[in-house]
This record gives C-alpha cells, structure tokens and sequence, in this order.
C-alpha cells in the first residue's frame, strides 16, 4: 500500500495523524523507559571499576546522542521548510528544538553528576561536555530568534537559516574543541565499549529507544499545538471537536 | 566582472567616508575593546606569570566582544534610513554588495584591533614574538568575525535586544576561530609549530569568505520581507 | 509590461488582498487606492519582489520577476516610504552613490544638473541632515531624474512636497510617460495626470 506522503504535508490531515500517534509513542516510551531502567539498575551487574556510579551512562548517553541527533533533524525539517515553503517542516522544527535542548540539559547535568565522584569535580572541561555545551547555546539561539521575531514566517526562515549555519558549524566546533582539549591535555570521558555486558546493551539500546519514543511523542503535541495557534483563523480548525467546547 | 568590482569598490568607499563622518561610533568600539583588556589585571591581579599566560585569551575574547558590539551597526543604520531596502534593489548579485560592507566593517572595527593588539600585549608583558603572532592570529580570525557575525546582524534586524541576540547566535559560532587563535599565540609560546592552527584559520578564512556572503545576503532577504 | 495576474498577499495572519489582477503598458500609469492598512505598501513591495506573493504571479515582459531578480532591478526604480538618504552624505554624494549601486555612472555635473532641476540650487554640497524633509524627499526624487528604468514604482511620492514640487513632479511623469515608462504609484494627495488608471484596494 502506497502511502501519499504529500497528503499529511498538510496541517489539516497531519493534525488527526499526530493525534492518532502520539499515544502510542507515548505508552510505548513510557514502557521501555520502565524495562531500560529496571534493567540498567537492577539487572545490569556493578562495574570493576566505577562501581555504582557507571549507571548514570544509561541517561546520559542516550540523551547526548540523542541532543546531537535531535538538532540535525530540526536543522533538516528547517531546510525544507526554508527550500520547499513548507509549513509543516518548519513547524516540526520550532517543535523538536525545545526537546532537543532539554536532552542537551540533561546530557549535561547527567555528565556534571558522573564527573563529580570520577574525577572529583561536577566540571571538567572534557572535549564532549564542552562540545554538548556549546550545543545548548545553538539550541538557545534558535529558540530565541525564533521567540523574538513576531511574524512567523520570518521567524521560521530566519531560523532556519540559522539551525543551517550551525548544522555546518557543529562539525567544525566539535573538531576545533577536541582539539583543543588534546592540547591542554585535557580528561577525557571513556566509556568502555567493547568490555561493555550485554545487558548494559540491552539497557542502553532500550534507554535510546524510549528516549526517542518520548521525543517524538512530545514533539508531535508541541507541534499540534502550533499548528492550531497558527492556523486558528482557518475554518477546520473552527470545525474541530476540542475547539468547539 | 568589472561591474561586480566597481560596486564592490564603491560600497566599500561609502561605508568608510560614512565611517570617517561618525568617528565617534567606531571610536567608542576601540575603546570598549582597550577597556575591557585592561580590565583583567586588575580583576586577577598583577602578577606578570599569570597574566603573560592569559594574554591570549583575554585580547581574543576582547576582541570577540568588541566585534560584537560594532556588528549591530553594520545593517542597522542602512536599514533605518531605507538605503537598505535599496541596495536589494542593485542589478548585481548581493553578496557582492554584502563583501563590501563587511570588508569596509572590517576595515574600521577588526583591523584597529590588530594595530592595537602590541600596545595591549606589552601591558600583558608578552614577549615580541607572542604579540607578532597573536598579531597575525587576530589579522587572520577578525575577519572571519566579521562575515560570521554579518549573517547574525542580517538575522536580527530590526529586532527588539537584537545587540544582545546577535551575541547569543554569533558566539558560538565564533569558538572555533578563538580556539585556533590563542592556541596559536600558546603554541609559539611553547616553541611548538604554529602552521597547523594558522592554516586551519586560513582554512576557515576562505570558508567564511566562500559561504558567508551569500548566506547573509539570504539573511537580508528574509529580514526585509 | 508588467503583468500581475491572481495576486495573494498578508501579513501574518490578516489576508490583505487576494485575486488581485492588472496588466500595465508601456505609457500607462497606475494609482492603488485604498484606506490604511488596505496593503497599498504591501503590493508595491511584492511588485518589488522584497515580499513572495502567497499566491499568483508578477510577470515583467513575460518573465517571473523571481526568476529575473537582478535583470529586472535593473529595469526598475522604488522610491519607498523612506527616502534612503544618508545623513551624513550630502544631496551631491547621495544621489551619486545612489547612481552608482543602480548599475550607472553620474558625472558631477549631471548630478549637479538633476539635483537643480529639483530646486536643490545651492544645497547641493550640504549634508542631508541639515535639509528639510521637502527637500530630502526632492534628493530621493531626483534619481528619478537620472535613472532610465522603465518601471517606476512610487510610494506617496509626494509626501512632504509643496505644490511647486508636486507640479514638477507631475512633469516629471508626463515626460515618462511620453518616453513610453510605466508607473505605478500611491497618494493620498491629488496628482494631475491623464489617462490615469485606478485600482482600488478595499
């Protein structure tokens, strides 16, 4: 069966979609979330050398992989919103940013956490935090050009062409600071990928796959949410049930 | 190709006569820039070990801020006065027009800079050879600042606190050029090899001077809608 | 020609207009009507290309003016709300400057020349911001004076003029007209030209 992708291009057929899915993702998410935990904390055994500590791995990771990822997506939906005047492209972009700059947060947050009892300090500069930091700021400065132009027609392709600047620029900060974190001799975060049990995999994978799950479901309400706002002078959304109350 | 020379000569020759008529706005910059450098020592304290080794960094973050602070001028006044809806009106490409109001930025705001930089780096006690290359690092990293910057001035336009939202967007972008430019200065400090930060900064030179003018043209278009 | 065919324009969420269609010949001259915030800038604006139709399309002798950008700048002459004047350059260096970013190349006497024809006799050298803001609207006029675009495209050209300006002016588009030039303009005062056309906005 063909699907018409063009057909939920559209605000108007793309509203009950997003609201047909979002409960699965959400149920979906909230699941795996329960199972990749329960298997990161209770199944998953001590590691020989950090201990307890190594467990925050199954928040911070996922969530810095999935900040990166998240930004080169909405960088993508916003490229097309800008290239192909779609609306809809640049909607899921203003919707997936503050996501993807909360996973940003967290990767953070969840570092500061881990360094504290590994190197004794809630901050080092090592070159991946540095680089997650400088990420929050790009995420930042999309929100907030997008938040201070009133049009949003300008608003969603100023900021567009902004997350496309950065998208280039993300590669070359990241080299440029892993650069300079050789130089100064920096701590460098190393997660033992080979040694690593199957069962810390399994939590992992599972993590990632819940954190997904979460992003898009709440991506896909924000994105709900915009579409009404911006399409409130429209006669379906007028005609919609949970308008007309 | 001699038309595209022409008007970029003749942007360029505007913008600085107009430069030269309100010295007082690209003066103010240069002070910020010896202010804010001058600033350190006294915050940090005296010792000459201390500030020899910050030197860099502090002329270059300077130097980050001052750019900042004069990029909001670049668009802004043009933009007001309606000159700028009539250079998106020129029968040649944008960019081309785009280049010439960088260069001349430049030419008033980065390059003072650089002049600036061995009276600065003698108060840092930094040794000739470290003013000499921070020199070159600034001359090479400010215009790079400049077109960077340019796409974040066309973005905010017009906009309510677009000086501080400029800084938001346009600093980030700028950290690679800091990193290779005080690693530079560290480098020769050290007594290492310096030219693979300054070619990695030439690098990012012609990037910035392929890509840039063009994007910040599409930044005006978009501002101007 | 200029040929505006189902033309869609807002801002952001108000329709301002839709369907608008015309076509424009060589010695036509064009007045939009309409009340405040009817869009009379908007459309001059989208004839200029700096806003993208919604919908519809502006054609300049056949061509998408999207698609012609610089090609059709060059045909063309905007004179906005705003004067584009530069206060610190005086009337001289202006409308020579001014000149030059539109592709020509104005000796000092033929700017001298246009700028008397303005009234400007004598003011010539002084810089714009000590002008009046008749005599700088006179200084953004004249690069109508030394510009041989086609298309005119004038938004209340005669804002700020006294009635000797208004009548030069009238003149001006007269002999642009008879050069087979195309106008479109706006204004809320009286122009005196025949054959005018009216397109109202509502």
């Amino acid at each position: 069966m063909a699907i018409n992708w063009f057909k939920y291009a559209a605000p108007i057929n793309f509203y009950p979609l997003a609201g047909k899915l979002i409960p699965w993702f959400a149920i979906l998410s909230a699941l795996l979330c329960a199972t990749g935990l329960y298997l990161g904390f209770v199944v998953a055994p001590a590691d020989a050398t950090q201990g307890e500590f190594y467990r925050i791995i199954f928040i911070h990771v996922p969530s810095s992989i999935l900040s990166m990822f998240l930004y080169m997506i909405m960088a993508a939906y916003a490229a097309m919103g800008l290239i192909f005047n779609t609306r809809l492209s640049s909607m899921m972009a203003t919707a997936i940013a503050p996501t993807g700059a909360l996973f940003t947060f967290i990767a953070l947050w969840t570092g500061a956490l881990w360094g504290k009892p590994m190197w004794g300090a809630w901050w080092v500069w090592d070159a991946r935090l540095t680089s997650e930091l400088i990420l929050l700021f790009l995420y930042l400065g999309f929100i907030s050009l997008h938040a201070s132009i009133d049009d949003p027609r300008r608003a969603d392709r100023a900021a567009a062409l902004l997350a496309i600047v950065g998208s280039v620029n993300v590669p070359i900060i990241y080299f440029s600071v892993k650069w300079w974190n050789t130089l100064h001799q920096g701590s460098t975060i190393k997660f033992t990928g080979t040694s690593m049990q199957i069962t810390m995999q399994q939590a992992m994978f599972t993590m990632l796959a819940a954190c997904w799950l979460y992003a898009m479901a709440i991506a896909l309400t924000r994105v709900r949410s915009i579409i009404l706002e911006r399409e409130r002078n429209t006669q379906w959304v007028a005609e919609l049930a949970e308008v007309k109350q | 190709m001699k038309t595209l020379f022409y008007l970029l000569m003749l942007v360029v020759r505007r913008d600085l006569i107009l430069a030269m008529r309100r010295r007082a706005d690209v003066l103010t910059t240069l002070i910020f820039f010896v202010m804010v450098v001058s600033l350190f020592p006294l915050g940090v304290g005296p010792e000459t070990d201390m500030l020899r080794k910050m030197a860099p960094g502090v002329l270059w973050v300077a130097a980050l801020l001052s750019s900042m602070l004069s990029l909001g001028r670049l668009f802004s006044a043009d933009y007001l006065d309606g000159t700028l809806e009539q250079m998106l009106l020129v029968p040649q490409p944008l960019s081309m027009l785009v280049l010439g109001k960088i260069a001349s930025h430049w030419m008033v705001s980065g390059l003072p800079l650089v002049l600036l930089t061995p009276v600065l780096g003698l108060q840092f006690d930094m040794s000739i050879a470290a003013i000499g290359m921070l020199m070159l690092t600034l001359l090479l990293g400010t215009p790079i600042l400049s077109m960077v910057g340019a796409i974040g001035a066309a973005l905010t336009l017009g906009l309510r606190g677009g000086g501080v939202l400029l800084s938001l967007l346009v600093l980030p972008l700028c950290i690679p050029v800091l990193i290779f430019g005080t690693g530079a200065v560290q480098a020769v400090v050290s007594g290492m090899n310096v030219s693979a930060h300054l070619s990695l900064m030439g690098a990012l030179l012609v990037l910035a001077l392929v890509f840039t003018p063009w994007v910040t043209a599409q930044a005006l278009r978009i501002s101007m809608e | 020609m200029l040929e505006v065919s189902n033309l869609a324009c807002s801002r952001g969420d108000h329709r301002l207009f839709s369907g608008l269609s015309f076509t424009l010949c060589p010695g036509q001259i064009l007045q939009i009507q309409g009340a405040n915030g009817s869009g009379k800038t908007s459309l001059l604006r989208t004839l200029c290309g700096f806003l993208v139709p919604d919908e519809g399309s502006i054609c300049w002798r056949g061509e998408d003016i999207q698609k012609m950008a610089e090609d059709y700048y060059a045909q063309m002459i905007y004179l906005g709300h705003l004067n584009a004047i530069k206060d610190e350059l005086s009337a001289l260096e202006n409308l020579r400057i001014s000149a030059g970013l539109a592709g020509g190349h104005l000796t000092e006497n033929e700017a001298l020349a246009a700028l008397r024809r303005m009234g400007l006799k004598g003011r010539e050298r002084l810089p714009a911001k000590v002008l009046s803001q008749g005599q700088r609207r006179r200084v953004a006029l004249a690069r109508l004076l030394v510009n041989d675009a086609a298309l005119w495209i004038l938004d209340e050209p005669l804002t700020a003029l006294d009635v000797g300006a208004v009548a030069l002016i009238e003149a001006l588009i007269d002999e642009h007209l008879q050069r087979q030039g195309m106008i479109v303009f706006t204004t809320h005062q009286p122009l005196k030209v025949a054959g005018m056309e009216i397109l109202s906005l509502s």
